[in-house]
């Protein structure tokens, strides 16, 4: 199915600002609706803001609405260092639950549900395997609050899930994500010049950079991926390899005995380690990732990479800080802006798969292209015809643009291949 | 689907729609630990000095039969495993590296304790180690073809006085044979011959064990007076290590793991293949120190 009407939760959050802005620039989304409490933190074109309360509760009138066909939940907390317990139970549990109940009913417009949730599903035990499949349980009942939210959470959607089978339901789990923005408890444990671990212990670590976040949100939205998903970076770095790529001094200061008193007292002088942290720090956790692979996603980041990636822009920071204004977010201006009859210059939308990435064609084989071509949309075969008229010129492929252009060729006498 | 006839390697697996091996992530070759936690430099340090010299001078090994271990695909070696700490799974993997024609690395199954004891859990994975879990088996096994060491008595095997010696315990519950089964790969059964008397236990100290929260504090001729390192206190006993012929699991047909019965009497046969070895070979032992 093609997702044309979207609304993305968590639209202030890093992750549902993202996929918004990758949203906005596919060609097929007539219309974008970004719900959540707080204003959003990155700028947007297209996307409608609408404030809602934590609980989530009027979204039902606006998915009817707005006849919203796809929802994108990257609301959910999975750090437990960002807001209250309250908070993050108020959220994720009864949010979920109430977007949860938004989305069902037999009149309900929603076909597809893209929801973002978390390693911490899996949680973290002495007795793990090395990496979670999709299809294992969890072999403990959850131990820390946040797990206990994410478990719930993640109940429910199952259940929207068994009670609509007309939509289509992905539950993406991701490991701790990494990148130059994103703001967990573990950067902000990598930003100090010596990283804190349990005495004894050297976990394993996987991490996904924040890019590859977004990559597979939107990926979830434009294929149908039905069923639960890990997603992580490929290879599984040990604590001390990650120190060591950051550039940082390795320090097993936290007692394998007593760690929780331990990161409590951290937690006086700044350095907060939650529960869910301190259990990866001891035991580590792994997850497979194949499954998404095998549906076509590809990583542009391995762990080792999103780490390396992350040491940059580690290195960079002091001499970016206070470079760039950060974005604040005015109702009465962004109004203004997309609805004020005074307003000429709008911008240009910013669409994907623009010239350039096109060579990746030519290694095609001619048959494969030309079984490819129905499927473009007009412009995008205008594009290749160009390329391959400079580049490859395979006749056949040639021939077999200028058929499905033919085919395709829109009736208004503005176009002007038509004359 | 035709039952395997009696070749002695099994024929590649059939493929099946499901198969994620071509997936499974790429080798960095920057890296110097494996996504395992192995770690290349702590292993071969140790292999320089510890192992080389345990293995050639102290032990003085005596291999037979390497070339039943596999050149290439997953097998899972299982041996009767004794000791105090035992040596018999570091020297297994060093006759590996030091004997065969196409030396491979050796993961070997630990239990899930070690992982959540503070320095075990750092060193073990480092060497080799991995958690005994039936997922981790199968995908070294299966989906990345490795060798996978095993001892199915457990801690069984190593908690046994020295006067049990050389009598095989119960072999788990059979869970080795079902991953070999499932990832339809070898068995290599092997038989190790000394390490009962490198690292005898007389007794255990339960209070010590119930103190330091560990498996078992034992009795040994160096520990506990010797401290920590009496634990490495091992007697100079001949050690011989026979690998015996392996024994293909795709010959039961289809989804043989799904019959409990037939696991327990092939993990059985195992057990007492290896133990009628172990008795043939200490009959021809003529000194504990010499061999």
């Amino acid at each position: 199915m093609t997702s044309r009407r979207i609304l993305v939760t968590g639209l202030s959050t890093y992750w549902g600002g993202r996929v918004a802005q990758a949203l906005e620039r596919e060609r097929d989304v007539e219309a974008i609706v970004g719900v959540d409490a707080h204003d959003p933190t990155v700028e947007l074109e297209r996307t409608e803001y609408v404030r809602v309360g934590h609980q989530h509760a009027l979204l039902r009138r606006i998915v009817r609405a707005a006849e919203i066909d796809t929802v994108v939940d990257t609301r959910l907390v999975v750090d437990s260092t960002t807001t209250s317990t309250r908070l993050a139970h108020e959220n994720n549990v009864i949010g979920t639950m109430n977007i949860v109940a938004a989305c069902s009913g037999p009149e309900s417009p929603v076909r597809k549900f893209v929801f973002k949730s978390s390693g911490h599903w899996y949680g973290c035990e002495q007795d793990d395997p090395a990496y979670f499949t999709e299809e294992m349980d969890r072999p403990h009942p959850p131990r820390t609050p946040i797990e206990k939210d994410i478990v719930e959470a993640e109940r429910a959607v199952h259940a929207f899930a068994d009670a609509t089978p007309r939509a289509s339901v992905t539950v993406l789990r991701f490991v701790n994500g990494l990148g130059p923005t994103l703001g967990t408890a573990h950067t902000r444990l990598f930003a100090l010049p010596a990283v804190p671990a349990v005495f004894g212990f050297d976990p394993r670590y996987q991490f996904v950079h924040e890019d590859d976040i977004v990559g597979c949100l939107e990926f979830a939205v434009r294929r149908d991926l039905p069923g639960i998903y890990n997603c992580g970076g490929d290879g599984v770095l040990v604590l001390s390899e990650v120190v060591d790529l950051l550039g940082k001094q390795f320090a097993p200061v936290l007692p394998p005995w007593g760690t929780g008193i331990a990161a409590g007292l951290a937690g006086r002088v700044g350095v907060r380690i939650p529960p869910e942290m301190l259990r990866q720090l001891r035991f580590g956790r792994g997850l497979d990732n194949r499954r998404l692979k095998a549906a076509g996603y590809a990583y542009r980041y391995t762990t080792r990479e999103a780490v390396q990636a992350h040491a940059e822009a580690l290195r960079l920071r002091p001499l970016l800080r206070g470079g760039d204004e950060p974005y604040r977010y005015e109702r009465e201006v962004e109004e203004f802006l997309r609805r004020s009859p005074t307003v000429r210059m709008r911008p240009e939308p910013r669409w994907e798969h623009a010239e350039g990435d096109l060579d990746a064609y030519d290694d095609l084989d001619a048959a494969a292209l030309v079984d490819l071509l129905p499927s473009l949309p007009r412009a995008d075969l205008e594009a290749l015809g160009r390329h391959e008229a400079t580049n490859a010129r395979r006749p056949e492929v040639l021939a077999a643009i200028g058929r499905n252009l033919a085919r395709t060729r829109p009736l208004s006498g503005r176009d002007q291949e038509s004359s | 689907m035709t039952v395997e006839s009696s070749t002695r390697l099994p024929a590649a697996p059939k493929r099946d729609p499901d198969d994620l091996r071509d997936y499974l992530p790429g080798v960095e070759p920057e890296r110097q630990v494996t996504d395992w936690g192995r770690s290349e430099r702590v292993e071969g340090a140790l292999d320089a000095t510890v192992s080389e010299f345990l293995y050639r001078y102290w032990f003085r090994v005596d291999v037979e039969g390497v070339e039943n271990v596999p050149a290439d695909g997953g097998a899972l070696l299982v041996s009767n495993h004794a000791g105090a700490l035992p040596p018999d799974a570091a020297m297994i993997a060093k006759a590996i590296k030091e004997e065969h024609a196409r030396p491979r690395p050796v993961h070997l199954t630990m239990e899930h304790f070690f992982k959540g004891y503070p320095l075990f859990s750092m060193l073990l994975p480092k060497v080799g180690g991995v958690p005994a879990h039936p997922a981790n088996v199968h995908r070294l096994l299966y989906d990345e073809e490795q060798l996978v060491l095993a001892f199915p008595e457990g801690r069984k095997g190593t908690e046994k006085l020295y006067k049990d010696r050389y009598r095989l315990r119960r072999f788990g519950r059979g869970g080795f044979v079902e991953s070999a089964m499932r990832a339809r790969r070898p068995i290599v059964p092997i038989a190790v011959v000394g390490a009962e008397e490198a690292a005898p236990i007389f007794a255990h100290l339960t209070f010590l064990q119930r103190l330091t929260g560990l498996l078992y504090v034992p009795l040994t001729p160096t520990f506990p007076h010797g401290g920590i390192l009496g634990m490495f206190g091992y007697l100079p006993a001949k050690l011989r290590i026979r690998f015996l012929d392996p024994i293909p699991t795709t010959q039961w047909g289809d989804e043989p793991w799904k019959d409990r019965a037939l696991i327990q009497t092939v993990a059985e046969e195992i057990r007492a293949l290896i133990q009628e070895e172990l008795y043939g070979m200490l009959a021809k032992r003529r000194s504990i120190w010499f061999g």
